[in-house]
């Protein structure tokens, strides 16, 4: 496997747009940038899944399965068999 | 520590602060860093008053982690007004974000709770940027009459921000620089800290010297050069940069012990160095995928795919090595090579 962050499950319909701007505004990465009639989908090979324009999208038009991007979280759900990984308070949590 | 400041008592309702980072702030920052009592550098949440505020000032919301707080009330030197302290246990910004604390139902119960609408005369919040992961902007609006305006990703920006409430493109990237990645190694080695110690101190009685610094070096390279080196080590996956960079701290260990025994067979010397690789480099490229969830770029699905990957080269990898000492060792003992 060359790059595993090559492709995502973002996923934008401009037929639903209704050119608000706030997901240009709301993404960490540059991946939505202000269109004449419609947002432009201009680095989708960017977007690390935070779920931020889809949650703030007022008209429904972005789609993502949102989650935190971290191998420490997963291989410890994978391990104890609890459900999808989130950061916690606990001591061995991967956010500072 | 006494980082969970109350005022309850005092009766009111907004807690007075300012922008001075004292000491003990410091200190508490510092404890943070190295991931002491993790969960307990918190504030009280609520509504604090900056400078001398009047119902007209801005209204800024952070999370309850003195960090997130402390760097917003500092960066506002100068500046009067309200910040919105939501209950996040805790937890920075982003990450709450991540996993709905610094959230739509805990924004909107804040509001309520703290009597805003009584206390300003606008109907406008300021969000930092990272919050939106966990923020319907919309929906607030919706259920509570106030409307969201996000701000710069990162509090130095606040001030040039307020003088138009227009963030530059810039303003609205976030960024993973060298001083972003450093702050974030102390807590990375209180995490590897006991396999350190035990592998270096197991090691050196079972396999000497060379064997101990080898392991404890590829666990170092993992958490220390990784986060350094990060931008510039070759190929987009951590597990793959992992697995070169802990290659190339594995050959001066190989290299010393192929010299070191001149009288021993090739093949035996070969051996060495094979295992020696196989084993600090799957350690350290470990070590590299777990460090994805520090950084601020990586997706689920992207991490998934590595995992899927490499979790299982790195064990074959791992476990082919230490079959490996294994037998050379019994070899050595037995045979005398």
């Amino acid at each position: 496997m060359l790059n595993a962050y090559r492709s995502n499950t973002l996923q934008y319909d401009p037929e639903g747009c209704i050119n608000c701007g706030i997901c240009s505004v709301v993404c960490p990465h540059g991946v939505f940038a202000t269109g004449d009639g419609v947002a432009q989908l201009v680095s989708p090979q960017a977007c690390m899944e935070c779920g931020a324009c889809q949650l703030n999208c007022p008209a429904e038009a972005i789609q993502v399965e949102s989650g935190v991007g971290c191998a420490t979280a997963m291989i410890r759900a994978a391990l104890t068999g609890k459900k999808e990984p989130v950061c916690g308070t606990d001591s061995s949590s991967c956010c500072s | 520590m006494s980082e969970y400041k109350t005022t309850a008592g005092t009766g009111d309702r907004i807690h007075p602060t300012t922008s001075t980072i004292t000491f003990a702030d410091h200190w508490g920052h510092f404890l943070a860093r190295w991931g002491y009592r993790r969960g307990e550098h918190r504030v009280e949440p609520g509504l604090y008053g900056l400078g001398n505020p009047s119902p007209d000032s801005p209204v800024f919301v952070t999370a309850n982690y003195t960090l997130s707080f402390d760097g917003l009330r500092s960066a506002l030197a100068g500046f009067d007004g309200y910040i919105l302290v939501l209950d996040t246990e805790g937890i920075n910004v982003w990450c709450a974000a991540g996993k709905g604390t610094f959230g739509t139902d805990e924004l909107v119960h804040r509001i309520e709770l703290t009597g805003l609408k009584e206390i300003v005369s606008h109907r406008t919040l300021i969000l930092p940027q990272l919050g939106a992961a966990g923020v319907s902007a919309h929906e607030v609006e919706k259920r509570s009459g106030f409307c969201i305006e996000y701000g710069p990703i990162r509090v130095a920006d606040l001030p040039k921000y307020l003088e138009t409430h227009e963030a530059t493109p810039e303003m609205r990237r976030v960024t993973f620089t060298l001083r972003d990645r450093l702050v974030l190694i102390p807590v990375e080695l209180t995490h590897v800290f006991p396999a350190l110690v035990i592998s270096g101190v197991g090691l050196f009685l079972l396999g000497g010297l060379l064997v101990s610094l080898a392991v404890v070096s590829a666990i170092l390279a993992g958490v220390v050069l990784f986060p350094i080196l990060l931008p510039w080590l070759p190929t987009p996956n951590f597990s793959t940069k992992g697995f070169i960079l802990g290659g190339a701290v594995a050959i001066p260990f190989v290299l010393t012990a192929f010299l070191g025994h001149p009288q021993g067979a090739w093949w035996v010397k070969a051996g060495w160095v094979l295992m020696g690789i196989l084993v600090l480099s799957s350690v350290t490229a470990f070590l590299a995928l777990n460090f994805t969830g520090s950084t601020p770029f990586t997706s689920r699905s992207g991490v998934r795919r590595e995992i899927f990957a490499y979790i299982p080269l790195m064990a074959v990898m791992f476990g082919t090595g230490l079959c490996m000492a294994v037998v050379f060792s019994l070899l050595r003992v037995w045979g005398g090579r």
